[in-house]
């Protein structure tokens, strides 16, 4: 016997393994929304200092998805798609990740007060506590509009970008927050209605299976219009303009005639066309996202030139 | 016996350290900057010279001058 034969079946976790708990890909979108929501605001931030901030958001978005992945391995453990999941498989310790969670989301929170201010830090903090308290261990396994209510962890970011640079919230930001809550069901849903989900055998109760995927098509068709008069709105305040707003009109028409489309259907058409129309209108909500706040960020870069806005 | 230094896990390990490093030399680097930034802020360095916890008005270098 070896040495080393001990600590053989004993599995360390990589640097890599450790990242995975911060939900990489979740984390890109958090930046990129962040950091419109600190560009397009009034007040020039000192660029380290914007760094910094746009830093601390992701880490404490990561952070909270580390807290998440802590308390939702055992219904991880039970789905194909989160079995991989570092906890799951056996590559990172329960206690890990809450303690990476718990010491990277007050490092994330202090450090963004001491960089920019004390109300995004607090937006940062309340973030991360309704993300793994609120959704994680009371909505999600208590209700199908989980997804509604969890949807607002994933709206403050450009909401605490914007407090980065004007120490305050508006309008503008609220609008930002309301386009991301609004148009997070329809998005969620439209993939819930062609994925084939296990959520059923982890008793997570998603709409598509307590309610049946009529209802499902509903929702979908109601927080699509409820969407369209925030994301036109948006571009009638300071931040929005002409072209924004063109934008705007063309992905809503876009998106809600893709949502009337999926109303309009049954469980048979979509077993003839194995869910063609779903996932036209799963990716057209990506673009709808990326293009407003994309749009945002060129009337920001219009308005440098003097020919952005109103 | 001669333990195997080869062993996977300390690669893993060495992985794992020289990250850990990374990111402490990375959060050096972020206070130290924005400190720097912090300060160069103020405009005036003074102000942060004349103030050590508590105001020190003997520094203070036009302190009872005429205005």
């Amino acid at each position: 016997m070896s040495d080393l034969s001990v600590s053989e079946n004993t599995y360390e976790a990589s640097m890599g393994d450790y990242f995975a708990l911060l939900k990489p890909r979740v984390m890109s979108l958090v930046v990129f929304t962040a950091l419109v929501g600190l560009l397009v605001a009034p007040v020039p931030v000192h660029p380290f200092i914007g760094f910094v901030a746009i830093l601390c958001i992701a880490v404490g978005a990561g952070a909270s998805g580390a807290l998440n992945m802590w308390w939702d391995a055992d219904i991880d453990a039970k789905m194909k798609r989160t079995v991989g999941r570092p906890i799951p498989s056996g590559r990172v310790q329960p206690g890990e990740a809450l303690g990476i969670g718990l010491a990277l989301s007050g490092f994330a929170i202090v450090l963004l007060a001491l960089a920019a201010n004390l109300l995004a830090a607090f937006l940062l903090a309340f973030t991360i506590v309704f993300y793994a308290v609120v959704y994680s261990m009371w909505l999600k396994r208590a209700t199908p509009q989980n997804i509604v209510i969890g949807g607002a962890a994933g709206a403050f970011p450009p909401m605490i970008g914007w407090a980065v640079a004007t120490g305050g919230v508006s309008i503008e930001s609220v609008l930002m927050f309301a386009l991301i809550f609004m148009w997070t069901p329809p998005h969620f849903w439209a993939l819930a209605l062609f994925v084939k989900s296990d959520y059923g055998n982890a008793g997570i109760p998603m709409l598509t299976e307590t309610h049946g995927r009529d209802t499902t098509r509903n929702h979908i068709l109601v927080y699509t219009l409820l969407l369209v008069p925030v994301a036109v709105g948006l571009g009638f305040t300071s931040i929005g303009g002409p072209f924004y707003t063109a934008v705007a009109v063309l992905m809503n028409a876009w998106f809600l005639k893709g949502a009337y489309d999926i109303w309009r259907r049954t469980d048979v058409d979509c077993e003839a066309d194995k869910h063609r129309v779903e996932i036209k209108v799963f990716k057209i909500s990506l673009y709808y996202l990326f293009a407003h706040f994309g749009a945002l960020l060129i009337e920001a870069v219009l308005r440098l030139y003097g020919i952005g806005g109103w | 016996m001669a333990l195997q230094v080869e062993h996977e896990l300390h690669t893993r390990r060495k992985g794992r350290n020289i990250g850990v490093g990374l990111l402490l030399i990375g959060f050096i680097a972020i206070v130290f900057g924005l400190t720097v930034v912090k300060v160069l802020q103020l405009g005036d360095a003074n102000k942060f010279e004349t103030f050590d916890h508590v105001a020190r008005p003997q520094i203070v270098p036009d302190e009872g001058a005429s205005e």
